[in-house]
C-alpha cells in the first residue's frame, strides 16, 4: 500500500468499528491490530497518551483518536469516493449533530442496560428506547440517515446494532418491536459489504458482555 | 443584512460564548436572545426539541446545535475569513481531538469544583489541574492552540477561563500558579475584541454560581 495505515482496536467495540466500516467504505488497505485493554500495548500508550483508548488510526505514523474524529479525517483524506459526510454545511451540521446524539444517549443507556438491575435497567430501557425513537424518526422514509446513500449517521449508528441482542437479552425487550423501521435499516446497511464485515458478530459480544459481568461481578 | 442569524445562548454558558466568540470572529451580524434556562422559550423547545439546550444558532431558521458543531458550522459558511479549522485533515483531527477533551474532562471536573464537598471536591481539583496540565503541554511554546492563529482548538477552552474565577474560589486554588503559560495564552487571547467582548465577566459568573448553589442546596 502507497500509505501505512494502522488500526489499533478491539473486536467488540462499536467505535472501533465504525472505523473499520469507513475504511472499508473507502475502499482503504489497512493493518489491523487487535488490542488487549487488560494489558495495553506501548504503541497503544505512546499513540493515545491521554485516554488510552482503542480505536486509534495510525496514518504515515501519526495518529488520530476518537471514532468520529477517525471517521471524518478518513473522510476527508479519501475524499475521492463514497462520500460520508455530506457537502451542504447546514446538512453536516445535522449529521454530526445526529452522531453526537447517538454517543451520548445510546451508549450511556446502552451501557446501563448490561451493567445494572432492577429498576435502574428499567429506565436505562426506557431511556435506550427513547433515543432510539428518535433516531427512527430522524431515518423518516429515507433508506439511509445519510438520504439516498450510507452516510455519518449510518456509520455512527449501525454499529451498535451489533449490540442489540446484548442489550434486548439484558434488558429483556425487543428493539423491532419498539422501533420496525429501524430494524429494517439496520436489515438494509448489513445487505452492505463494508458493514457486514466490519461489525462483531451479535452472539459474540454477548458472549464477551456475559464475560464482562461475571468479572466485574455483575451478576 | 442578507441573512438572518439569531443566537440562543445564556449569558454564563461556556458553551453560548464559543458561538459568540466565532460569531465575532467571522465578523457576523446577530440577535442576541438570553434564554431563561429555568423557563424556557418556545422557541428554544421549538428549535432544540431533542436537548432543549442553548447554545443554538438559528440560520435563516434553521436551528444549529451544540456548541462545537455550531462553531464548525459557522467556519464552514463564512468561509472566506478569520479560518478557525486548518484545511490540513490531520491538523484538523488534532483541533477536534483537543476540543473533545476539553468538553470531556475540564468541563467535567469544573463541574464537580462547585457542585460537591470534601473529598470529591480534591478528586476534581486534581483532575482539574491535570487536564489544564495536558492542555498547556499541547499549546507548547505555539502563540495559539491554532499555531500562529487563533483557530477551533482556542476557542473551545478560552470560554472556559471566565469560569477560571469561580473554580479556584470554590476550589481554593491558582491555576497560574499550576499552568502559568496557560493563563499567558489567556491574557493573549483576550487581547483580541472578538473574545473580550464574548466572554461573561468572571465576577458575574461567580455570582450565579453562588446563586445556583443557594438554590440548589450545595453550600
Amino acid at each position: 500500500m502507497a500509505d501505512g495505515v494502522v488500526l489499533l482496536d478491539t473486536y467488540f467495540s462499536m467505535f472501533g468499528m465504525r472505523a473499520r466500516l469507513a475504511l472499508a467504505e473507502k475502499g482503504i488497505d489497512y493493518e489491523y491490530k487487535e488490542e488487549n485493554l487488560g494489558d495495553k500495548s506501548p504503541v497503544l500508550l505512546e499513540m493515545n497518551p491521554v485516554h488510552k483508548k482503542i480505536p486509534v488510526l495510525i496514518h504515515n505514523g501519526k495518529p488520530v483518536c476518537e471514532s468520529l474524529i477517525i471517521v471524518q479525517y478518513i473522510d476527508e483524506v479519501w475524499k475521492d469516493n463514497s462520500p460520508l459526510l455530506p457537502s451542504d454545511p447546514y446538512q453536516r451540521a445535522q449529521a454530526r449533530f445526529w452522531a453526537d446524539f447517538v454517543d451520548k444517549k445510546v451508549y450511556d443507556a446502552g451501557r446501563r442496560l448490561w451493567t445494572t438491575k432492577g429498576d435502574e435497567l428499567e429506565t436505562a430501557k426506557k431511556d435506550i428506547i427513547e433515543a432510539l425513537k428518535l433516531l427512527e424518526t430522524e431515518l423518516g422514509e429515507k433508506p439511509y440517515f445519510g438520504g439516498e446513500n450510507f452516510g455519518f449517521v449510518d456509520v455512527a449508528l449501525v454499529t451498535y446494532s451489533s449490540w442489540f441482542y446484548a442489550y434486548e437479552t439484558c434488558g429483556n425487550f425487543s428493539v423491532e418491536e419498539h422501533c420496525p423501521k429501524l430494524m429494517e435499516w439496520v436489515k438494509r446497511c448489513m445487505e452492505k459489504e463494508s458493514v457486514s464485515k466490519s461489525l462483531a458478530d451479535p452472539k459474540k459480544v454477548y458472549d464477551f458482555v456475559l464475560f464482562l459481568r461475571k468479572k466485574h461481578g455483575l451478576e | 443584512m442578507a441573512d438572518e442569524v439569531v443566537l440562543l445562548d445564556t449569558f454564563f454558558s461556556m458553551f453560548g460564548m464559543r458561538a459568540r466568540i466565532a460569531l465575532a470572529e467571522k465578523g457576523v451580524e446577530y440577535e442576541h436572545k438570553e434564554e431563561n434556562v429555568e423557563d424556557k422559550s418556545a422557541l428554544l423547545l421549538e428549535m432544540n426539541p431533542v436537548h432543549k439546550k442553548i447554545p443554538v444558532l438559528i440560520h435563516n431558521g434553521k436551528p444549529i446545535c451544540e456548541s462545537l458543531i455550531i462553531v464548525q458550522y459557522i467556519d464552514e459558511v463564512w468561509k472566506d475569513n478569520s479560518p478557525l479549522l486548518p484545511s490540513d485533515p490531520y491538523l484538523k483531527a488534532r483541533a477536534r481531538f483537543w476540543a473533545d477533551f476539553v468538553d470531556k474532562k475540564v468541563y467535567d471536573a469544573g463541574s464537580r469544583l462547585w457542585t460537591t464537598k470534601g473529598d470529591e471536591l480534591e478528586r476534581a481539583k486534581k483532575d482539574f489541574i491535570e487536564a489544564l496540565k495536558l492542555l498547556e503541554a499541547d499549546l507548547g511554546e505555539k502563540q495559539y492552540f491554532g499555531g500562529e492563529n487563533f483557530g477551533f482548538g482556542d476557542v473551545a477552552l478560552i470560554t472556559y477561563s471566565s469560569w477560571f474565577y469561580s473554580y479556584e474560589t470554590c476550589g481554593n486554588f491558582s491555576v497560574e500558579e499550576h499552568c502559568p503559560k496557560l493563563m499567558e495564552w489567556v491574557k493573549r487571547c483576550m487581547e483580541k475584541e472578538s473574545v473580550s467582548k464574548s466572554l461573561t465577566d468572571p465576577k458575574k459568573i461567580y455570582d450565579s454560581i453562588l446563586f445556583f448553589k443557594k438554590k440548589y442546596g450545595v453550600e
